[in-house]
């Protein structure tokens, strides 16, 4: 793409989030989006980019990790706690204030930034000893770590400890939710039509042979788990200060990590789109399954159980595989050039 | 001329087995060197010693020069020496064209941000790479199956490919370990002119680990001869054939 062009999609992208987010809130004319809904979608965007971080790791690069409730909580916290303590002196600075659009705009970013850092930051600490492991030493050091975070929040009254981070303010919105999610999606997606990219495959497919090749497979492998790491961190941001949604340890135990996972395995491992479309599918799933419990309490999440044992008999590699699902994806595969990567 | 290769007193203990013994080597420049042994004689060790698999208990790998032999298996890839595998080793889940290319990993001058960012250094490269890695298939007559999976190709073009992938990373010494293991004899042969042909074509440096005598002896210049970890002969075709040591550990003592 030429950077002309570039300049364009970029902005053409960030008007239309904007017009869209503009309709959530306020409304078009007397349409007004149920809060419900709005709500549902808001959940997607915020799935979506941790699933499409986690496949970076889970899937290119294929360590498997189950701390990603871990990283997020850092973001998380490390983001509502910036907000809460410092936001009305940074939207102060520009002359805003935090309750008005351009004030918590301007707020979100540094915010966002924090959370990612803090969280790059534990990706690192983590990743430096543990990526020398595989499989399911790789697991086990990362769901523990993930609960050490979850055990040092609970003991940390200025976040509010057990009963969640309840002071967060909700400055997140659509339109950061999904831009956020738009970026992940383009960095993971960048990352794997790169020599990056190549390299973490190559780690996937065969760790001598990629060394062989003069990959420093510890090097990439850290590189890919930071990376995955700042990108869950963004969505605990977005998530914790998310109307009506605080940030409790309770919901970031190792539940929720796992809940990430399926979304990566439902939609196919190693996919990007995939990634997209196992976080949408799984978020919305739970939600349409609600009207069963009207009549038998709990079968919701029966049928929710047995419809992921069903696809997983029928469709072991998910529902995409390592396919990626685009426009162009009819013609790729009948041309066969070379050009299909993962 | 200083040999590209050289390793000094070189052993390596497993425990109570030493499964290499005061090995000596020095591999000259552009040569074709051998190194064959009858089943367990070491060969796949020193193999794995040259290319930081395995650290040697004692003693010293001079490559070009720098010392390797507690060098890591990246690094020495990095430094200019190159492998392929006993047993094919390609990444499984990419196309031809896809191993070349990842291969070409190591000459990469972008930094991750261009491939975040997609600079037009991110994007002058990977078409660059795309066209190295296909030019060196077409040498291997592989470009023609560039888009398929690796591992649908019959096996001697996944032998093929693996040392075009190996050649990819611009080596200086290129280490086949057994490349003729598993294929006929026709196919012995028409491998041993393409050895050959790459040593002159690219310049290099080739030293071949063999089970199978006469694809060594068809095209190596030097052969050094393993029994035990340890060395028993070394010297031209000629003179390995005849020397009755050889022939002893190949044949069995009488």
């Amino acid at each position: 793409m030429s950077p002309a062009r570039k300049v364009v999609s970029i902005a053409v992208t960030l008007a239309a989030l904007a017009a869209l987010n503009y309709i959530f809130e306020y409304g078009f004319g007397d349409f007004y989006i149920n809060p419900y809904y709005a709500r549902i979608i808001n959940l997607i965007g915020i799935n979506i980019t941790l699933a499409v971080s986690l496949n970076l790791i889970n899937g290119m690069a294929g360590q498997f990790s189950i701390g990603h409730a871990g990283f997020m909580a850092v973001g998380g916290y490390t983001a509502t706690y910036l907000t809460v303590y410092h936001g009305r002196q940074i939207a102060e600075i520009f002359g805003r204030s935090l309750t008005d659009p351009v004030g918590s705009s301007i707020v979100m970013i540094p915010s966002l930034i924090a959370g990612a850092l803090a969280a790059a930051v534990a990706g690192l600490f983590v990743g430096i000893p543990s990526l020398r492991l595989k499989g399911d030493y790789l697991a086990i050091v990362t769901l523990g770590f993930s609960e050490i975070i979850r055990v040092i929040i609970l003991n940390i009254p200025a976040v509010g400890g057990a009963t969640g981070f309840t002071d967060a303010i909700p400055i997140t919105n659509f339109f950061w939710i999904f831009l956020m999610a738009i970026l992940t999606i383009v960095i993971t997606r960048n990352i794997g039509t790169s020599t990056f990219g190549r390299a973490l495959f190559a780690i996937r497919s065969d760790e001598i042979a990629a060394e062989a090749m003069g990959i420093d497979t510890t090097r990439y492998k850290v590189m890919a788990f930071v990376i995955s790491a700042a990108l869950a961190g963004v969505a605990g941001g977005l998530s914790g200060q998310l109307f009506a949604n605080p940030l409790n340890p309770q919901n970031l135990n190792f539940v929720r990590s796992i809940e990430v996972i399926v979304m990566i395995v439902l939609g196919g491992i190693g996919s990007i789109t995939g990634a997209v479309v196992g976080a949408t599918t799984l978020t919305i799933l739970p939600e349409a399954l609600r009207s069963f419990d009207q009549q038998f309490p709990g079968l919701r999440m029966v049928i929710y159980a047995l419809l992921l044992i069903l696809l997983m008999i029928f469709r072991p590699q998910g529902l995409l595989g390592r396919r990626e699902l685009n426009l162009s994806w009819l013609r790729r595969r009948q041309r066969k050039d070379g050009s299909v990567l993962a | 001329m200083t040999p590209v290769l050289e390793v000094r007193n070189v052993t390596m203990r497993f425990g109570g087995l030493a499964a290499v013994k005061n090995l000596n080597m020095a591999v000259p420049r552009g040569a074709l060197y051998g190194l064959i042994g009858p089943n367990g004689a070491g060969k796949t060790t020193v193999f794995n010693v040259l290319t930081g698999v395995y650290y040697p208990t004692e003693g010293e790998i001079c490559f070009d020069g720098i010392n390797v032999e507690k060098k890591k298996p990246y690094e020495i890839t990095k430094l200019g020496a190159a492998r392929t595998f006993q047993n094919i080793r390609l990444f499984a889940d990419m196309t031809v064209l896809e191993n070349v290319m990842t291969a070409h990993h190591l000459r990469a001058r972008q930094v991750l941000a261009d491939a975040i960012v997609g600079t037009g250094r991110h994007h002058v490269e990977e078409a660059e790479t795309r066209h190295r890695a296909l030019e060196l298939l077409k040498i291997f007559g592989l470009d023609r199956v560039a888009g398929e999976a690796a591992t649908a190709l019959p096996y001697g073009s996944q032998r093929r490919l693996e040392i075009a992938r190996a050649l990819a990373t611009e080596p200086k010494l290129l280490l086949l370990d057994e490349p003729a293991a598993g294929m006929n004899p026709q196919e012995s042969v028409e491998l041993m002119r393409l050895i050959r042909w790459i040593r002159d074509e690219f310049k290099l440096t080739i030293l071949l680990v063999e089970h199978n005598m006469k694809v060594v002896m068809g095209i190596c210049e030097v052969i050094q001869v393993i029994d035990y970890g340890e060395e028993i002969a070394i010297g031209t075709p000629a003179e390995i054939q005849s020397n009755p040591k050889v022939i002893e550990a190949y044949l069995g003592g009488g």
